[in-house]
């Protein structure tokens, strides 16, 4: 396997803030990497960087073999795009949308011809091909603006949130086509989420926290960096209940807006025992296996989305947005 | 390079696309212009009735490139527009050069402009003009000539520029001085001195005076001219000045866009 993305010391300041601190990494050919982090931990600027939308301050940055800052057209021809804002002209139709395309990656026109039709089969957009993106749902921009991103055979494509603001259904569907497009391309896929059940489709995972890189494994591998069970208590007296566990069990419990939150190993015969000795009040318990949510909570003591207003604000720009655009201007 | 080429083919093709898909628009910006003509000038020209020419005679090749300034300085807002709803972004990581991004989209901005003047030559019997097929077809050019020029600027504006209702602003507070103080309602000649040489320092005054000598022949529109140095200016003079100004606009703009973060 050979790297077609190189990352060594990469530095993005703004002014004094330092978006992305010191970050290494190398992606494989035909991987699906995934870079995890809470809103404005970096990943956004580190694919813009990636993609020449924006030079590092210092450090080196190679794709399919060439340096984003000097050779930036070829980085551009090597990489497809799917941002995470709409980037879609919703005055024209899907089919114009990806003609521009083709046009502008100078794609010849009868190859162009039968790709289009191909990537619009593909995303399931080839009946509405001449309507108007302005009436296309959330959806379907989605998925077109993914088929876009395919046309012009990218070695690595980018998704940046794909399935930002949608809803669980559409969400799904997406990430089974990424995965199966992944599988028949042999393509390489470098996404960002910060859905941590979405990231599991990676093979390896970055985590990424105030722009450095915090951990980087397998999902397995992180997951088990948490080290068992993951228990989950509701009680009447949180602090009382925090308190009782580090007396009785030794377990330095966290609290979250779940509840109480610890890790032990054998989950299945810890219950019995805590709930025999235990005085404050409880109204549930909750075991489960460890997510990416637990390897983050863990690494950092914070739960990913409670930063900057998390989804909830994302979710309400990326609406806002769409909404915006989908009035249109004159 | 020919890749270039391709691609200025592109951004060039699709602004046309894209206006010609809400062409209404065209109409909707000429309003103003034709009202001038229609309103404003015969208002003037009952007025001064006695006077020893004909005043929306001389007005229309005002009111001409009036329509091209406006048009072209406003294409600009595609940019603003592009990049507020994130296509800006799709056209940045594409494989070709900025200089072709920015020349596609001046081409693209000054074809449509150079096309609303050329829907004012409809005016031509109301203005009472005649003009030989050799200097309709010189207008036409001067009009491609100062339509390149004026989107070049409107491009560098909106390369600046974060918002639509900023890119608004700015327009509102350029396109008034930029179109009133030229020679579009009045000569230059006759002006007090302060006056005539803020004309004089406005790039569009120069595009004015060269469709004005397309329009109304060189002779009958000598006494409008505008005298530099003692020196009346003649079209190709007047070209030189309004492409350099143009040129310098292009550069700042192509610069503008590679900066782009």
């Amino acid at each position: 396997m050979t790297s077609i993305i190189e990352v060594e010391h990469l530095v993005k300041k703004f002014g004094d803030l330092a978006a992305v601190d010191d970050v290494s990494f190398e992606v494989e050919e035909g991987e699906i990497f995934g870079f995890l982090g809470p809103n404005g931990a970096g990943k956004t600027t580190t694919i813009n960087i990636l993609c020449t939308l924006m030079r590092p301050t210092k450090g080196r940055v190679t794709l399919c073999g060439h340096d984003v800052a000097r050779q930036p057209n070829e980085v551009r021809r090597c990489v497809g795009m799917v941002f995470q804002d709409a980037s879609l002209d919703i005055r024209l139709t899907a089919m114009q949308n990806l003609q521009f395309h083709t046009g502008v990656y100078n794609v010849p026109r009868d190859v162009a011809k039968e790709r289009i039709r191909k990537v619009l089969t593909m995303v399931d957009l080839w009946e509405r091909r001449n309507d108007t993106v302005q009436t296309y749902s959330g959806g379907m921009r989605r998925r077109l603006e993914i088929g876009r991103g395919l046309l012009h055979y990218p070695k690595v494509l980018f998704l940046d949130e794909p399935t930002l603001g949608l809803d669980p259904q559409t969400r799904f569907h997406i990430w089974n086509y990424i995965v199966d497009l992944r599988k028949r391309l042999n393509i390489t896929v470098f996404l960002t989420t910060h859905y941590m059940d979405e990231a599991n489709v990676a093979s390896r995972i970055a985590i990424i926290d105030h722009g450095k890189i915090i951990a980087l494994d397998t999902p397995d591998a992180l997951k088990r960096m948490v080290g068992g069970d993951v228990i989950t208590l509701k009680t009447d007296n949180p602090e009382a209940a925090v308190a009782e566990l580090k007396e009785q069990h030794d377990i330095e419990a966290q609290r979250t807006s779940e509840g109480i939150f610890f890790e032990v190993q054998n989950g299945e015969e810890f219950i019995p025992t805590l709930v025999k000795n235990f005085r404050s009040g409880l109204y549930s318990i909750n075991m489960r296996r460890p997510t990416l949510d637990d390897v983050f909570m863990k690494l950092t003591g914070r739960e990913i989305r409670e930063e900057g207003g998390g989804e909830g604000v994302l979710m309400r720009q990326w609406a806002m947005r769409s909404a915006r655009g989908g009035k249109g201007f004159h | 390079m020919k890749n270039n080429l391709h691609g200025v083919y592109i951004i060039w093709y699709r602004d046309i696309l894209r206006f010609w898909r809400d062409r209404a628009r065209m109409f909707s910006s000429m309003a103003m212009p034709v009202l001038y003509l229609v309103v404003f000038g015969t208002g003037i020209a009952s007025a001064f009735k006695g006077a020893d020419f004909d005043y929306i005679q001389f007005m229309y090749p005002g009111i001409i490139s009036m329509v091209v300034v406006l048009g072209s300085i406003m294409s600009g807002i595609t940019v603003v527009f592009d990049r507020e709803f994130g296509f800006l972004k799709e056209v940045l990581v594409a494989p070709i050069s900025r200089t072709a991004v920015a020349v596609g989209k001046a081409m693209g901005g000054a074809t449509i402009a150079s096309a609303q003047g050329i829907v004012m030559l409809v005016f031509i019997p109301f203005a009472n003009v005649e003009m030989s097929a050799a200097s309709g077809f010189m207008l036409v050019g001067l009009m491609i000539v100062l339509a390149l020029s004026l989107t070049s600027m409107g491009l560098f504006i909106a390369s600046r520029i974060r918002s639509m209702e900023a890119f608004q602003a700015v327009m509102q507070l350029l396109m008034f001085p930029l179109v009133f103080i030229s020679p579009v309602m009045f000569p230059v000649g006759t002006l007090p001195g302060w006056l005539a040489t803020m004309v004089k320092l406005n790039p569009v005054s120069y595009g004015v005076d060269a469709i004005r000598q397309a329009v109304m022949g060189v002779e009958a529109s000598t006494p409008f001219g505008i005298e530099l140095f003692g020196y009346r200016m003649s079209i190709a003079l007047d070209v030189a000045v309004v492409a350099a100004f143009g040129i310098i606009m292009l550069l700042l703009a192509i610069r503008s866009f590679r900066v782009q973060e």
